[in-house]
C-alpha cells in the first residue's frame, strides 16, 4: 500500500477503534451498573482507544516515510559497482536521479546498461520490499494499539485525563512549529551560505562591486569569470525601495489622515475596504501590470522629454511597489491614530487649532512613533517584494543613481539563481541563499525594531 | 492699562488677520487628502480596467471552417481501420488538401506553407479525435470548424493591424487576402474559448488554457488548509488558553509575529534545502508547495485565530469551569466553537495568500512547462499565479491576453474567498 492508501486505512481504523473502546466501555458499565459508575464519560474511552490505534501508528508512518528515500539512496549507493561509487557527488546524484526515473517509468527495456539494470531491478526490489515492511508495521501497531487500549477500559480508568493530557502535548507540540520554522529558516540558509562563503570570502560578497554569476563551464571560456560582489544589487534593492517609499509614504499617511480625522463615517466604510483591495492583488499580477504597461507608459513620457528610459527601469518597479504598499501604511497608521487619546485632540481644537493643525502639530507627533514602525514594517516589505522586480525590473547589475536606468535586486537574482536545471552545489546556486541570509537578517533586523517600537509606542497610552 | 488693552486687541486683530490663510491651509490639507485617496482609487481602477480590456480577446477564438475529406487513401488506412490504424493516419495530409482544394490558385512552396499557416498546429489532433470518436465518417468529406493560429487570430481582433506595413505585421498581404476571401465564404468565425478553461498549458497561444494551472492550485490549496487550519488553531488554543506565562512562550510569540513579516521568497529557500534536499519530497508537486504556503500562512491563522479567541469573554470559561467541566472540555466545547468564525474568517483570509502567492513557488520547481493536468498530489504541478508569471514571460502577443484573462480567473476566485470571509463574519461574529 502507498502512504495515501495507508493513511486512510489508518483514519478507517481509528473511527473503528473509537466505536469499539466506547461499545467496551458501555458494556463495562452495564456490568457495573450503569454509566455513572464509570470515571469518564463513554465517548473518552473510544478517543483513548481511537488514539492508542492512530498515534504510534502515524508517527512510525511518518517518519518511515521522512527516513526512506535517505536509507534507501545508501543502500542503493552500495549496491553499485565502486566505479560508479568513485564519481564526484554531483554526478553521482544525477546518475541515481536517472535511475529513479527509469524504475517510476518501469520501462527498462530499452536500456543497454547491464550495471544500470540490476541497479534499478535492486532499487525496485528495495521499494517493494520497504513498502511491505511499513504497510505490515503501520497496520500491526494499529491494531495492537486497538487491542491494548480496550484492555485497559475499566470502571476505574481515568480516561479523559488521559485524552487531555495528550490534547495538551499535541497542542504544545504545534505552536512549536513557529520556532521550528524560524530555525529551519535560519539553519537551512545558513548551512548553504557558509558553504557559498568557503568558495567565496564573506569580504569579498560583501563589499565587492562587481555581480557576475555565470560561471564558466570550461576553463578556456571568456566572460564569465563568476564575481560575487552583491553591493550593486543592495543599492539597487535599495533604489526601488526608496522610490516605493517616496510613493507609499506620503499617499499612505494622508490617507490615514483624511479618513481617520476628515472623511464622513459613510465614505470612511466604502473607501477603507476599496483600498484593501489593492493589499489583496497578488503580487504576479502588479508585476504584469508594471511590465506591460507602466514600464511602457514611463518609457514613452520619458521619451517625450528627451530622457533615455531602459525599458525595466527602476522607476516603474518602484511606483507599483509604493502603489501597492499604500494600504499597508495607511491601514498601519489608521491604528496608531485612532490610539491617539481624543483628550489630546479635542484640548487642541479648545486653544482655537484648526482641524489640519491639530493633525499636523497634536496628532502626526504623538502617533509619529507608531508611524515610523510601521513604515519600517513597508521597508521591510519593499525589500522582500520578489515578482514585482522580477517581472518589472532588469537582470544586469548595474550601479547607477538614475532612477531611469534598469537595476537588479537582491530578491531577482535569488529566483533567477535558482530558476532553471543547475546542480545544487555550485556556487552559483549557493550564492541565492547567500543572498536569502542577508535578506532575511535585514528584514528580521527592521522588523524587530517595528515591532519594539509600536509595542513600546502603544503601552505609553493604554 | 490702556497699553495693555491695545495690545489685547492687536492679538485678536493678528489671529483675525492670519485667520484667512490659517483656513486657507486647511483646505490645501484636506484637498491634499482627498488626492491621496483618490490617487489610490484611481489606480485600482485603472489596474483592473487595462486588465480586463487585455483579457477580452482570450475569451473569443477564431475558428475556420474547412471542408474536411476523410480520403482513406489520402490517411493511408485501409476503409474498414481499426483504432490504431486510425491513430496513425496523416492528417496533416488531409487538412492541407483540404486548404488547397478551397485555394486551387496557391501553387509555390512558400505560398502553401504560408496558407497552412492560418490553421492552428493542433487541428490535425482535433480531426483525429473528431474521426476516432465517429469512425463512419472514413471515407466523407464533413464540414468542420478549426481553430485558426494564434496570429490570425490576433489579427482578425485588431482591425488596426491591417493598415500596419507588411514587413510589421505577423500576417502577410497574401494571407490578408485568402482570409477575406474566407470570411466572404462565411467560413471565419469568432466563438466563445471554452478551450480556455478546460485544456492544459501549450507552446501555441490558440491551445493553451488554464485547466492544469487550476487543477493544481486547487490540490496545493487543499495541502494547506489540511494542514494549516488544524495546526494553527492548535497552537493559537495553546498559546491563548494553556500556555503558561514563560520565556518560552513569549519566544514563540514574537516568533509568530516575525514569521509574518518574512518576505515570501524565503520560505521557499526553506522549501528548497528542506523538504526537497533533505527529506527528498518530490519537487514541482503540490505536496512541496502546499507545505511551504502553510508555513507561510501558519502565522495569519495564528494571530487572527487568538484574536477570536481572546474575544471571547472570560465569563464563558467560568461558567463552564464552575459547571465542573475540565479546562479542555471548557476550551473546546465552549470557548473554541465561540469563536470559529473569527477562527474561519482568518483561515480564509490565510488560503487567499495562499492563493495568490508565486515567488516561494518558484523556489521549488513549480515553475516547469506541464502540460497534464495533476492528478495527485505528488504529480509534477503548476499553480494559477506561477501560470500567469510564465505566460507573462511568452513573446507570443496572444500570450498577453491568455496571461490576463488568467489574472481575471485568479482575481475572481480571490474576490470570493474574501466575501465568503466578509459573510461569515457579518453572519455570525458577535458583540459581546
Amino acid at each position: 500500500m502507498n502512504s495515501t492508501t495507508l493513511l486512510v486505512t489508518l483514519i478507517g481504523l481509528a473511527i473503528m477503534a473509537y466505536l469499539y473502546g466506547r461499545r467496551r466501555s458501555l458494556a463495562v458499565a452495564a456490568a457495573s451498573g450503569g454509566v455513572r459508575h464509570l470515571h469518564s464519560l463513554p465517548r473518552y474511552y473510544g478517543y483513548m482507544t481511537a488514539l492508542w490505534c492512530g498515534l504510534p501508528a502515524l508517527i512510525v508512518l511518518l517518519l518511515w516515510s521522512m527516513l526512506e528515500p535517505m536509507v534507501l539512496n545508501q543502500q542503493l549507493v552500495a549496491s553499485l559497482p565502486a566505479e560508479v561509487q568513485e564519481l564526484p557527488e554531483s554526478q553521482l546524484g544525477l546518475y541515481l536521479n536517472d535511475l529513479k526515473l527509469i524504475a517510476a517509468s518501469q520501462d527498462t527495456a530499452q536500456q543497454a546498461d547491464q550495471v544500470k539494470i540490476d541497479a534499478i531491478a535492486y532499487l525496485q526490489h528495495m521499494q517493494e520490499l520497504s513498502a511491505w515492511f511499513k504497510t505490515a508495521l503501520v497496520l500491526v501497531l494499529a491494531l495492537a494499539g486497538i487491542t491494548w487500549g480496550a484492555s485497559r477500559i475499566s470502571q476505574h480508568f481515568q480516561a479523559r485525563n488521559a485524552v487531555e493530557r495528550v490534547t495538551r502535548i499535541v497542542l504544545m507540540l504545534s505552536s512549536g512549529i513557529a520556532v521550528a520554522t524560524t530555525v529551519g529558516i535560519v539553519l537551512s540558509v545558513l548551512f548553504e551560505a557558509l558553504r557559498f562563503f568557503e568558495a567565496v570570502p564573506v569580504w569579498d560578497f560583501l563589499f565587492g562591486l562587481e555581480w557576475s554569476p555565470q560561471t564558466a563551464m570550461r576553463s578556456d571560456q571568456v566572460g564569465s569569470s563568476g564575481a560575487f560582489g552583491a553591493v550593486p544589487l543592495f543599492l539597487g534593492t535599495m533604489m526601488i525601495a526608496f522610490i516605493a517609499m517616496v510613493i507609499a509614504v506620503p499617499l499612505g499617511l494622508m490617507t490615514a489622515i483624511y479618513l481617520t480625522q476628515f472623511a464622513t463615517p459613510k465614505f470612511r466604510s466604502f473607501a477603507k475596504p476599496v483600498l484593501e483591495i489593492l493589499a489583496g492583488i497578488p503580487t504576479v499580477v502588479y508585476g504584469f501590470f508594471a511590465a506591460l504597461t507602466v514600464a511602457p507608459l514611463i518609457r514613452t513620457m520619458g521619451e517625450s522629454l528627451g530622457l533615455a528610459v531602459a525599458s525595466e527601469s527602476a522607476l516603474a518597479a518602484g511606483i507599483v511597489i509604493g502603489v501597492m504598499i499604500i494600504p499597508f501604511i495607511s491601514s498601519l497608521s489608521d491604528d496608531v491614530i485612532n490610539a491617539v487619546p481624543e483628550a489630546m485632540r479635542e484640548g487642541s481644537y479648545a486653544l482655537g487649532a484648526t482641524r489640519a493643525e491639530t493633525v499636523r502639530k497634536v496628532i502626526i507627533p504623538a502617533a509619529l512613533p507608531g508611524i515610523v514602525g510601521g513604515v519600517l514594517l513597508a521597508v521591510s516589505r519593499a525589500i522582500g517584494e520578489t515578482m514585482i522586480v522580477v517581472m518589472a525590473a532588469g537582470l544586469a547589475a548595474k550601479m547607477t543613481a538614475n532612477p531611469l536606468d534598469a537595476v537588479t535586486t537582491v530578491t531577482v537574482q535569488i529566483v533567477t539563481l535558482l530558476t532553471g536545471d543547475q546542480e545544487f552545489d555550485s556556487p552559483k546556486t549557493l550564492a541565492a541563499f547567500a543572498l536569502g541570509l542577508m535578506l532575511f537578517v535585514t528584514t528580521l533586523i527592521l522588523n524587530v525594531i517595528a515591532l519594539y517600537v509600536v509595542r513600546k509606542y502603544r503601552e505609553q497610552y493604554e | 492699562m490702556s497699553n495693555k488693552m491695545s495690545h489685547n486687541i492687536n492679538n485678536t486683530e493678528q489671529v483675525r488677520r492670519s485667520l484667512k490663510k490659517r483656513h486657507r491651509q486647511e483646505k490645501r490639507f484636506i484637498l491634499l487628502g482627498k488626492l491621496s485617496v483618490m490617487t489610490g482609487f484611481l489606480f485600482l481602477v485603472f489596474l483592473l480596467a487595462d486588465i480586463s480590456i487585455k483579457a477580452w480577446p482570450a475569451f473569443q477564438q477564431s475558428w475556420i471552417q474547412l471542408d474536411v475529406s476523410f480520403d482513406p487513401q489520402k490517411l493511408g488506412v485501409e476503409a474498414p481501420a481499426d483504432e490504431d490504424a486510425l491513430k496513425k493516419g496523416n492528417y496533416r495530409g488531409v487538412l492541407k488538401q483540404s486548404l488547397y482544394t478551397m485555394f486551387p490558385d496557391v501553387s509555390t512552396r512558400r505560398d502553401k506553407k504560408a496558407l497552412f499557416k492560418l490553421i492552428s498546429s493542433g487541428a490535425e489532433y482535433q480531426i483525429r479525435d473528431t474521426l476516432l470518436a465517429v469512425p463512419e465518417k472514413l471515407g466523407t468529406t464533413q464540414q468542420m470548424w478549426v481553430l485558426a493560429d494564434d496570429d490570425v487570430d490576433s489579427f482578425l481582433k485588431e482591425p488596426k493591424m491591417r493598415e500596419l506595413p507588411q514587413d510589421d505585421r505577423r500576417i502577410k498581404d497574401n494571407q490578408v487576402a485568402w482570409l477575406d476571401q474566407l470570411r466572404e465564404q462565411g467560413r471565419i468565425e469568432s466563438k466563445w474559448n471554452w478551450a480556455f478553461l478546460t485544456s492544459g498549458d501549450s507552446r501555441e497561444p490558440e491551445q493553451a488554457g488554464i485547466a492544469g494551472a487550476l487543477r493544481g492550485t486547487m490540490l496545493t490549496i487543499l495541502v494547506v488548509l489540511a494542514m494549516s487550519f488544524p495546526l494553527g488553531l492548535a497552537a493559537a488554543v495553546y498559546l491563548e488558553e494553556f500556555a503558561p506565562q514563560n520565556r518560552w512562550t513569549d519566544l514563540i510569540e514574537i516568533n509568530v509575529n516575525n514569521l509574518a513579516a518574512v518576505p515570501s521568497i524565503v520560505f521557499g529557500l526553506l522549501g528548497l534545502a528542506v523538504f526537497i534536499s533533505f527529506f527528498g519530497v518530490p519537487r514541482s508537486a503540490p505536496l512541496v508547495g502546499g507545505m511551504v504556503l502553510t508555513l507561510m500562512t501558519l502565522p495569519t491563522i495564528i494571530i487572527a485565530s487568538r484574536a477570536s479567541l481572546k474575544s471571547v469573554p472570560p465569563s464563558i470559561r467560568d461558567a463552564a469551569l464552575a459547571l465542573g467541566a475540565s479546562k479542555v472540555q471548557t476550551v473546546f466545547q465552549h470557548v473554541v466553537p465561540l469563536a470559529m468564525p473569527g477562527i474561519l474568517t482568518g483561515t480564509i483570509i490565510g488560503m487567499a495568500q495562499a492563493l495568490g502567492e508565486t515567488a516561494p513557488l518558484l523556489m521549488i520547481g513549480m515553475v516547469a512547462f506541464i502540460v497534464d493536468i495533476p492528478q495527485g498530489i505528488t504529480d509534477s504541478a503548476t499553480v494559477l499565479p506561477v501560470q500567469i508569471y510564465l505566460w507573462a514571460d511568452s513573446p507570443e502577443r496572444a500570450f498577453m491576453a491568455k496571461t490576463s484573462a488568467a489574472i481575471i480567473v485568479l482575481l475572481l476566485f480571490l474576490v470570493t474567498m474574501n466575501l465568503l470571509a466578509v459573510v461569515l463574519r457579518k453572519r455570525f461574529e458577535r458583540k459581546w
